[in-house]
């Protein structure tokens, strides 16, 4: 019967296929296919041309060919640079690592079937939805020295009035990383749940009754299913987190001195507040190259996709 | 199970009027390792409310925090904001204009969103039905372009605009915004449509349909799904998205709530109750659309999204 259908079904989609145009595919892609050209592929040429300039509005006399001497500053020149770029490390590493952390276990919990998990959903994925001006106005009103949550710890004889967290270059750090792991977690754990979602119940049915134990099922079922989505949550997020501008933008605008500075945001302050187009460029270059370069070596060391499932 | 189990036995025993002590008294022994063998259904209550609770207050409190400081009067301590005022509302909606803030913001959202949805749908249907011979350069430049960082497209995207015209027009954010979201959005939107068995589609052409009617009256509504979780992820990121609003739009009629916000946050006297209540203002729809769509948006990224 089946097969009947099926022969039924074979030549007239050969002829269809014939009949619409070989042009369609690309009819179809064309509005994105454009849309790209114009707002990436083209700006993102003219920053590579930007990058072998000098140009500065505010100082039209020195605007010309630059070769690779911006190239050249970065590398020896720019102290600054390396700082970023080590801040950059650190902000990418410590956010995804815990994102990972935090993510993986709010999705193994938020998996199991109890009462009123819908809500709880909801109510937990909830700041994924949150921007990062807004993450960053919710903690300055908890950071606020004068009002904010140190205060009330101060009444309740915990540390002391008029502390700021983010004030301090030693614990701005952690106070940018505890903002920005309050959205970040939500989304790792949705991405996670979804394909924890797609484990069969069998495997766990089986694993159990031949004794093992729930971390052994953990370890042997859930991670090893998990991993293609993990590495490729990690790969996303580290890159976003890299790029991530908004938020360390508006909380401590890579302050107290330089302390919350990445690479990204250092290329902005250039370029906007600078008016450095040409040597912004030149970072926005490296920083592409680097991110590019560790990206593809995450993915080899990883192994990804080269599993047998 | 175990309760259950327990539950028909105590019928049982009601039924036949025996006395407790004549129950066999299997069922008790046996009942906590049965228990612990079927533990990956059933794990322990604690185990799941434990960290459950532990991470509903970090989610929250930040929240409460800033509804705190939008509701209570000026110079309040109170943890409860009681009595309250709508005074920062009025102040924010009004004096920092962001009843002007809100409207271009939504303006944005909703534009991007059905631009996005369109274009990745046109695109997405390419890459998941077609063989064409740019199709892997295609995908290659999708996958690259997620390493561009729209933050630092921004001086040559400004030129860009100004060629076209188009600074100080909101279509300038709707357009960069579109464009950042495209790669992702048709990733997701031809991993759904390849999840939709192209028999379906046959079977239509078969009976008749054109392409167009069997994909529209077909295999759109099976998309439905994925629809929402691309288009709510759109709609959500425009609404949020601060850099491109900061440097395209000059004029202060034509911001948007991000925009606003940062505003606030870098005046000189930092007013904390307008702070949270222009933050209020701001997380209000968001927060809305995600409660509405979120179990679409599981459903939807398992649908085949995180395999591709």
């Amino acid at each position: 019967m089946a097969d009947a259908v099926q022969a039924r079904t074979r030549p007239p989609r050969r002829r269809r296929a014939g009949s619409t145009p070989r042009s369609l595919p690309y009819l179809l892609l064309a509005p994105a296919g454009l849309l790209m050209l114009g707002f990436i592929v083209y700006p993102a040429l003219s920053v590579l041309y930007y990058s072998l300039r000098n140009h500065n509005p505010t100082k039209p006399w020195r605007n010309g060919f630059a070769g690779l001497d911006n190239f050249r500053k970065i590398l020896t020149d720019d102290p600054f640079f390396w700082d970023t770029l080590a801040f950059s490390a650190r902000w990418v590493l410590v956010e995804v690592s815990l994102q990972l952390v935090f993510g993986l276990a709010l999705a193994l919990v938020i998996n199991q079937t109890f009462i009123g998990r819908g809500l709880a959903r909801a109510l937990v994925f909830s700041p994924w939805a949150v921007s990062g001006v807004l993450t960053s106005t919710i903690w300055l009103l908890i950071f606020n020295p004068s009002t904010g949550i140190n205060r009330y710890l101060a009444d309740a004889g915990i540390g002391e009035y008029g502390t700021s967290v983010l004030a301090d270059t030693g614990t701005a750090f952690w106070g940018a990383v505890i903002s920005e792991l309050w959205r970040g977690v939500p989304f790792f754990a949705i991405l996670i749940l979804a394909d924890l979602q797609s484990v069969s119940k069998d495997l766990y049915e089986a694993a159990s009754v031949d004794g093992a134990s729930r971390v052994r099922q953990f370890w042997h079922i859930t991670l090893p299913h998990l991993r293609d989505a993990i590495v490729l949550s990690t790969l996303l997020r580290g890159v976003w987190e890299f790029n991530n501008v908004d938020l360390l933008y508006t909380l401590t605008n890579g302050g107290p001195a330089g302390s919350t500075t990445t690479l990204p945001l250092y290329v902005a302050q250039t370029g906007i507040d600078g008016n450095d187009f040409g040597y912004a460029a030149a970072l926005t270059t490296v920083a592409f190259v680097i991110l590019l370069f560790c990206s593809i070596l995450y993915l080899r060391l990883s192994k990804f996709g080269g599993d047998d499932k | 199970m175990t309760a259950t189990s327990a539950a028909s036995a105590a019928g049982a025993r009601a039924e036949r009027n025996l006395p407790r002590a004549a129950t066999p008294p299997v069922p008790p022994a046996t009942t906590p390792r049965r228990g612990r063998r079927r533990s990956h259904d059933q794990p322990p209550r604690w185990q799941i409310w434990t960290p459950l609770a532990i991470y509903l207050v970090f989610t929250l409190v930040p929240f409460y925090w800033m509804l705190l400081f939008a509701l209570r009067e000026p110079g309040s301590t109170r943890l409860i904001p009681w009595p309250i005022t709508g005074e920062h509302f009025e102040k924010v909606w009004t004096e920092r204009s962001f009843d002007t803030f809100f409207i271009n913001s939504a303006y944005v959202g909703i534009a991007t969103m059905i631009l996005t949805m369109f274009v990745a749908l046109s695109g997405g249907y390419a890459l998941a039905r077609f063989r064409f011979r740019l199709k892997m350069p295609f995908m290659l430049a999708l996958l690259a372009s997620q390493f561009i960082p729209g933050a630092l497209m921004l001086v040559p995207l400004f030129q860009v605009f100004r060629e076209l015209g188009l600074l100080n027009s909101l279509w300038s954010v709707i357009l960069a915004e579109t464009v950042f979201q495209l790669p992702l959005s048709m990733i997701l939107i031809s991993g759904f449509i390849r999840n939709v068995p192209p028999s379906l589609e046959e079977a239509a052409w078969v009976d008749g349909c054109s392409r167009m009617r069997a994909f529209l009256t077909i295999v759109l509504p099976l998309l439905r799904p994925g629809l929402v979780a691309v288009g709510s992820f759109a709609f959500v990121h425009s609404w949020n998205h601060f850099l491109f609003a900061l440097m395209f739009l000059s004029s202060q009629d034509k911001q948007t709530i991000p925009v606003g916000l940062n505003t606030l946050i870098g005046a000189d006297s930092v007013d904390l109750g307008a702070l949270a209540a222009g933050g209020v203002v701001a997380a209000v729809p968001v927060v809305l659309v995600f409660a509405f769509i979120q179990r679409w948006l599981i459903t939807g990224f398992s649908a085949g999204a995180v395999k591709g």
